[in-house]
């Protein structure tokens, strides 16, 4: 099979077949960052920029690491240090970049359909590093990866994604992705933070998280925003942590195998106490550690990286 | 100068249905000749200036009103200008349309309203009326000098655009302007409920990502507003009601005699949220489009009269504001050269007949804002002449208004405007009829 997709916006418009070689991909990638010199020629030549309008450390320095490894050329953009505080429109520094013959816009942008917008109107391939609460592919993917390692298929699993689903463009993407390679997803927390029919997206609404943990092969916990109190969507972290949070007691009652998860950055002692992020059943560094090769393997993918190693 | 409208079906609701004959003389209707093809048909003076259409298989029809168009003259003239609005609206089929306040500086007195009606000279196509303010800078703090606007020809007051927070403000407003007889439009909306939503709340929002308004952000006020409507017996006018619950409660105010009227929108009753697809600007707009329970229920309403007008909200934004991510985007679509064609639609789909649709475009829209406009001898000769067979591809390359933001580009609809008239002058006339 041969990798056709130029642009990589969202879960929804991935096959499971492309999810297959992107994790397969991913998986032989992993082996170079681990090698005393990380870096393979496969991207000589090409350039790569990542264009960020939201703060991010995880995802761009993943990003970052990944295009370097393969040889490629990576800038980044940030939305401070650019035109963009002189006033100039998304598309207009997206032309310009394009004026400058890139080969992959990677963009992080707060209003969701916004790398949608620059793949319609531009023509270098666009990786959607995060668009407001919609969507996070290469976070997606990374989770189904760690998944897979640690459970060998993630199809016939049970998953619970826990926290703030209304404004996590992660649970989105994951409910999207974990569904389509056969995964039961149960959402849990906060009344105030299930969106209105989330459930058209194949999953379903837990009414006690207590149980969700008890019953789960996967849980995963979102991050809480503080500032989220302003908009009445919980009254306190205090609140929030006991009734809702992963602590070691809560553990106790999971499953033997159980894995925890969570997309960083966490808040120890509210969504997930410290010795649960820190503890056996966590995966959450092993995660990070993915995101280096999902996002080589997707760079390789869209960046004609296999064109690339046949004529060379 | 003598018109002759020959052998059109001539639909005045609530006084003619049939094929009839019109002449026209001097600006005004002389002359309305029921029956086809008798020897009593009236005819044009022989050695006088004259002219006949022929009218076989249209629908002619007292000028259509559209009560909420948004002219963006004076201080926004890059989107619109109030001759090109003239031009758009005239082309679109309307005779007159209704002006709404939010300009830059606000028809908050009335200066901008002599302003406008000013222009509107000019332009000398369509009937323009000035909407002014509810509130000075459409701000909600204090009220307008109604009884000034009036005289300088506003004929209703509104904050479109922004909904009357203030409970006591609003009361006010509408006891206030009933002592001018001037009509309230109500832009209902609850800014806390808003929340910053962009698109209907539900299932495609969740799936996009977009946050949601909830229906409530709109029928709390819409339900607020009868209310003080009933306390004050002012008579007051919802704006683009666009949810299920807005017309259950205009329905049953309705029903126990409040002095309510109500409006909506061609796209209200044409799309759904569904149709916002992948992140189109196009299709953003105050209120949103809703679900399709919702499209549903304006169409009942329609149907049953809860909903007295179709206006089209005409918000015409350039590239500046629309070629942008989709929450940064302004609110609003262009809709004088489409809002003909859609409302067919509705005749078709058996929503209502032909002549509840003139209704909602003419007769309603004069009643509540004390217009003369029935084809009647001796008024002015307002007069639409509809192709209802007309299959055509909408072009928007084609409009007269200065702006493209249209969710309907390149939609096949049947029939559509082929003359409009104006005070006994031919001001659009379709160059295939």
């Amino acid at each position: 099979m041969q990798f056709e997709r130029k642009n990589i916006l969202d879960m929804t418009s991935l096959s499971v077949d492309e999810i297959n070689m992107i994790l397969d991909t991913a998986d032989s990638m992993k082996e170079i960052s681990q090698r005393t010199v990380k870096k393979v020629p496969t991207l000589r030549g090409k350039t790569i920029v990542l264009f960020f309008y939201e703060p991010s450390t995880r995802t761009r320095t993943s990003f970052d690491i990944a295009a370097k490894r393969l040889s490629a050329d990576s800038l980044s953009i940030s939305a401070s240090t650019s035109s963009i505080v002189k006033g100039e429109t998304l598309i207009d520094t997206a032309r310009n970049l394009e004026a400058m013959n890139p080969d992959v816009i990677v963009i992080r942008h707060s209003s969701a359909g916004a790398p949608h917008m620059l793949a319609r109107m531009i023509s270098p391939s666009i990786i959607n590093a995060g668009d407001g609460m919609h969507a996070h592919p290469t976070q997606s993917l990374l989770d189904l990866m760690t998944i897979r390692e640690n459970k060998t298929e993630v199809k016939g699993l049970r998953i619970a994604i826990i926290g703030d689903i209304s404004h996590s463009r992660v649970a989105r993407s994951n409910c999207i992705g974990f569904t389509k390679m056969g995964a039961e997803v149960i959402l849990a927390g906060p009344r105030t933070m299930i969106p209105k029919g989330i459930e058209t997206l194949g999953v379903s609404v837990a009414p006690d998280v207590e149980d969700e943990m008890c019953d789960a092969d996967v849980i995963m916990m979102l991050r809480i925003q503080k500032e989220r109190q302003k908009d009445f969507l919980f009254p306190s972290e205090r609140e929030y942590a006991r009734v809702y949070g992963l602590s070691n007691k809560r553990l106790a009652n999971a499953k033997d195998d159980v894995l925890i998860m969570h997309p960083g950055p966490i808040n120890r002692g509210v969504e997930i106490a410290p010795e649960v992020a820190d503890g056996p059943y966590s995966i959450i560094l092993e995660q990070v550690t993915n995101g280096v090769a999902v996002r080589m393997a997707l760079l390789y993918l869209v960046a004609g990286g296999a064109r690339n190693a046949d004529t060379d | 100068m003598q018109i002759l409208i020959k052998g059109g079906r001539v639909v005045d609701p609530g006084n003619f249905d049939g094929i009839a004959d019109i002449l026209v003389e001097d600006g005004k209707i002389v002359e309305i000749e029921k029956g086809k093809g008798t020897h009593a048909s009236p005819s044009v003076t022989q050695g006088k200036e004259s002219r006949i259409i022929d009218a076989a298989g249209k629908i002619v029809c007292p000028g259509l009103i559209d009560m909420h168009v948004h002219l963006r003259e004076p201080g926004h003239e890059y989107k619109e200008t109030i001759k090109s609005g003239c031009l758009a609206a005239a082309a679109g089929g309307f005779t007159a349309v209704c002006s709404m306040p939010n300009t830059n500086p606000v028809n908050d007195n009335s200066q901008v309203t002599k302003f406008i009606l000013q222009r509107a000279m000019i332009a000398d196509t369509v009937r323009v009326y000035p909407v002014a303010a509810i509130s000075k800078g459409l701000e909600g703090k204090r009220l307008c000098e109604y009884g000034d606007l009036k005289d300088a020809g506003a004929v209703a007051v509104s904050d479109d655009g922004r909904p009357v927070t203030d409970g006591q403000l609003m009361r006010r407003a509408m006891e206030y302007a009933k002592g001018f007889g001037l009509p309230v439009i109500s832009h209902c909306e609850d800014l806390n409920l808003l929340a910053g939503g962009v698109v209907n709340e539900g299932a495609f929002a969740t799936k996009m990502g977009l946050p949601g308004i909830p229906n409530a952000c709109e029928s709390v006020m819409v339900m607020r507003d009868i209310a003080l409507s009933e306390l004050t017996e002012g008579p007051v006018h919802i704006a683009h009601v666009s949810t299920m619950e807005s017309v259950r409660a205009i329905r049953a105010a309705k029903k126990r005699g409040v002095s309510v009227t109500a409006e909506t929108a061609p796209h209200y009753f044409t799309l759904t949220e569904d149709d916002v697809g992948q992140y189109d600007t196009n299709a953003k707009m105050n209120p949103p489009l809703r679900s399709k329970q919702d499209r549903e229920a304006v169409r009942e309403g329609l149907a049953d009269g809860t909903i007295d007008v179709i206006a089209t909200d005409h918000a015409p934004h350039s590239s500046i504001e629309k070629e942008v991510e989709f929450d940064m985007a302004e609110n609003g679509i262009i809709g004088l050269e489409t809002s003909v064609s859609l409302s067919l639609q509705l005749v078709e789909d058996n929503v209502l007949k032909i002549d509840q649709l003139v209704e909602k475009m003419s007769t309603n829209p004069g009643r509540i804002l004390k217009f003369e406009n029935g084809l009647k001898k001796g008024n002015p000769a307002d007069i639409t002449i509809i192709d209802p067979d007309n299959l055509y591809k909408i072009d928007a390359k084609n409009f007269y208004t200065l702006s493209r933001n249209t969710p309907f580009n390149g939609m096949e609809v049947k029939g559509k405007a082929v003359l409009t008239m104006v005070g006994g002058k031919v001001v659009f006339e379709d160059a295939q009829r």
